[in-house]
């Protein structure tokens, strides 16, 4: 085998031909239809199609030149490399950890403490409300709905493709409650988490019995009889034209960022008048409520509240043979997985000043569910970097007119968005089936720490 | 010894929909015996076993439990009466580790014995202790039976209930796991409950045992009475000794 592959060149480059022209002809069957052919309405509003050969043959080409180079060079380049590893004997496992590597953690939250000033002073006022509000903050909420969703499925085990219910529930009732009675951001927070909370045991009791895909069905209908209730109950909740004019978050009731309020910020502070600054303080609200789910969430996974769930994650019936109650269990993981759903809900009505069914789909939920398994189930580090490159990803596409070039100027880079979800997911999950960070860290020791590579062990059951 | 009764199980009928699995079974196990349940496949000893437990629930009959019927009561409530299981197939945690699985055990004191209980299981098995920081779902399956085991003793049990410690496993470690029984019965006095299809080795162990067929106790005795019982030999020793 070893001649093969040193002398085996042109019998490499042939494979990969072949393989190139074979991804050609899938590519051209599966786009075919989706890209190769568009429909529109014309003038008298009815609907005709016209093809696309051009944008098609560019798909075709990308898929058949890429696999020819993946196969042809980067996979014996990397075989070598590993070969080369192996023969000198330094095994992966005992290579000492980069200095990034050690301190991730402390840079990351240190950047992320300095990133709206690094902003402002590197792209100036008008340019930061982009990169702090679109980029931060967005994906920031999407880190905290991950965490809180971590609980329920990461932790607990329990498949729940309807947390956008949660996330709904806190969002109105954050609208609700202000709007009707005036409360305040800082009343009505915790608030919305308890209901979400409440709605969460709500949810517990009746799929108690349920497990895997039946728990999974249920809490879909679940998300979308939340949604349906909010675009049906008109005289409360204004149906689908949803409720706009939400009051904004104050500065713990210290300085408003209203604009004609007498306590205005931007006024107290002598400041030139830009929203920018409201945008900076809901960054690093939501960064702080990050914090607090992550603190919650590690905390209670050394408890024995924490270690249930993960237990209960493991093997239910042992769970019960050894007096855990796994009715409370349950309800516990629920609820506090909807709490920071709530949490996250009301931050965002906030920070949108409007919310409608619309923001509730279940494609939402089911965003949220990619990222806690893209991150590896459990994970709370996997998690935020998957939030930050699936939403931050979807983000930069909005950004990538320089693709316009190349697919033609009709090109929409963000209508691709969920493509290239799906084409993201299935290669990390090639690559690293347990997400980005696959090993769990064990909680207890008696000596030493040793985190214990995903590769060792068995599938979890999701 | 003392026959002072610590299981008592009467007239337990219990079934699976339609399908009666259990058809009136009365065993007794005093406390500081080691007895044992004997029977084919599908004779309902494992039943029995979930039954007492209480998953599922007899639909006649009583279960009690230190002068406690617990018929009624959810598993984990029963559990926390001190009967601890070792369930069949063993069910640990297979992605925490043998340190995490056994901290599990220890929840019904909330940790309060765990230091000085976690030596003793070490010592028992010292195996565990080499594998601490190994998640449960690597080890070999006598380490996992190991483990099992070693987590119902973490929860101070009353009475331990064994549901086929040795399916599975190489004879050797077999001896091993019931030697091990074996000394927690004689130095700890623990009462243990019993379920095997290697009828042999478990008759040698137990004081007492009983004979299940079709969901009936069909005979009862000593250890050795049923050892030297043509009935049993012919039914469950001869060909299958080990």
């Amino acid at each position: 085998m070893t001649a093969s592959t040193e002398t085996g060149h042109p019998n490499v480059l042939a494979k990969a031909v072949r393989e190139g022209v074979f991804a050609g002809v899938v590519a051209f069957l599966m786009f075919l239809l989706f890209v190769g052919i568009e429909t529109y309405q014309d003038i008298n509003n009815a609907l005709v199609w016209r093809t696309r050969w051009g944008l098609l043959a560019i798909f075709v080409l990308v898929a058949a030149v890429s696999r020819f180079l993946s196969v042809g060079f980067i996979k014996p380049h990397i075989d070598r490399r590993k070969l080369a590893k192996a023969k000198s004997g330094v095994l992966e496992i005992s290579e000492q950890k980069s200095f990034f590597h050690r301190h991730f953690l402390k840079i990351a939250l240190v950047f992320l403490l300095v990133y709206p000033f690094l902003s402002l002073l590197i792209v100036g006022k008008q340019g930061s409300l982009k990169y702090v509000d679109n980029f931060g903050i967005q994906i920031l909420i999407y880190v905290m709905l991950a965490w809180g969703l971590n609980i329920v499925v990461g932790l607990a085990g329990l498949l729940d493709l309807g947390y956008v219910a949660f996330y709904a529930v806190g969002a109105y009732s954050y609208a609700l409650l202000s709007s009707y009675f005036g409360f305040s951001f800082w009343l009505l927070l915790p608030m919305s988490g308890i209901l979400a909370a409440l709605w969460g045991i709500i949810l517990g009791f009746p799929v108690l019995r349920l497990r895997g895909d039946y728990l999974a069905i249920v809490t879909l209908a679940f998300g979308e009889i939340i949604r349906l209730v909010l675009i049906n109950w008109t005289d409360v909740t204004k149906g689908t034209f949803g409720i706009s004019g939400i009051a904004k978050a104050s500065f713990f009731g210290i300085w408003s960022f209203d604009a004609g309020a007498s306590n205005n910020f931007v006024k107290a502070w002598g400041l030139s008048a830009s929203s920018v600054y409201y945008k900076v303080f809901l960054f690093y609200v939501i960064l702080a409520l990050c914090m607090l789910t992550a603190y919650v969430t590690i905390r209670l996974r050394r408890m024995p509240i924490g270690r249930a769930w993960e237990a209960l994650r493991e093997d239910e019936i042992a769970c019960r043979s050894l007096g855990i109650n796994t009715v409370t269990t349950k309800l516990t993981a629920f609820a506090t997985g909807a709490m920071f759903g709530g949490f996250a809900g009301s931050f965002f009505a906030t920070r949108q000043g409007f919310v409608s069914p619309e923001s509730f789909v279940f494609l939402e939920s089911a965003v949220i569910l990619a990222i806690v398994v893209l991150g590896g189930m459990g994970s709370l580090t996997g998690i935020a970097i998957a939030a930050v490159v699936m939403v931050g990803g979807t983000e930069v596409l909005r950004e990538m007119s320089f693709l316009k070039v190349v697919f033609g100027p009709d090109f929409t880079p963000e209508l691709y968005r969920m493509l290239l979800f799906g084409l993201a997911m299935i290669i990390v999950m090639l690559f690293k089936p347990r997400g980005f960070v696959g090993s769990r860290e064990p909680t207890a020791f008696l000596k030493e720490r040793r985190a214990v590579s995903g590769s060792f062990t068995k599938e979890g059951h999701g | 010894m003392a026959a002072e009764s610590l299981l008592k199980v009467q007239a337990v009928e219990t079934y699976y929909g339609n399908i009666r699995a259990l058809a009136g079974v009365d065993v007794e196990v005093n406390k500081g015996e080691i007895v044992s349940l004997i029977g084919a496949n599908g004779a309902g000893k494992s039943t029995l076993m979930m039954t007492i437990c209480g998953s599922p629930q007899a639909r006649s009959g009583q279960v009690i439990f230190d002068g406690e019927d617990i018929t009624r009561l959810p598993t984990h409530l029963i559990a926390r009466r001190r009967i601890a299981q070792s369930p069949e197939g063993r069910r640990i945690f297979p992605r925490m580790t043998v340190y995490e699985n056994l901290q599990m055990g220890a929840g019904l004191d909330n940790l309060k014995y765990f230091n000085e209980d976690v030596e003793k299981i070490f010592t028992l098995f010292p195996r565990l202790k080499e594998r601490q920081t190994q998640r449960g779902g690597t080890l070999s399956g006598g380490e996992q039976q190991m483990l099992s085991i070693g987590r119902a003793l973490m929860a101070r049990p009353k009475l331990l209930l064994l549901d086929e410690p040795s399916l599975g496993l190489a004879p050797l470690i077999v001896k091993g796991i019931f030697e091990a029984i074996k000394k927690l019965n004689q130095e700890e006095g623990l009462t243990v409950f019993l379920v095997e299809q290697n009828a042999f080795a478990a008759l040698k162990l137990s004081d007492r045992a009983y004979v299940m067929v079709n969901g009936k106790v069909t005979m009862s005795g000593s250890g050795k009475e049923l050892l030297a019982n043509p009935e049993v030999r012919a039914a469950y020793l001869e060909g299958g000794r080990h």
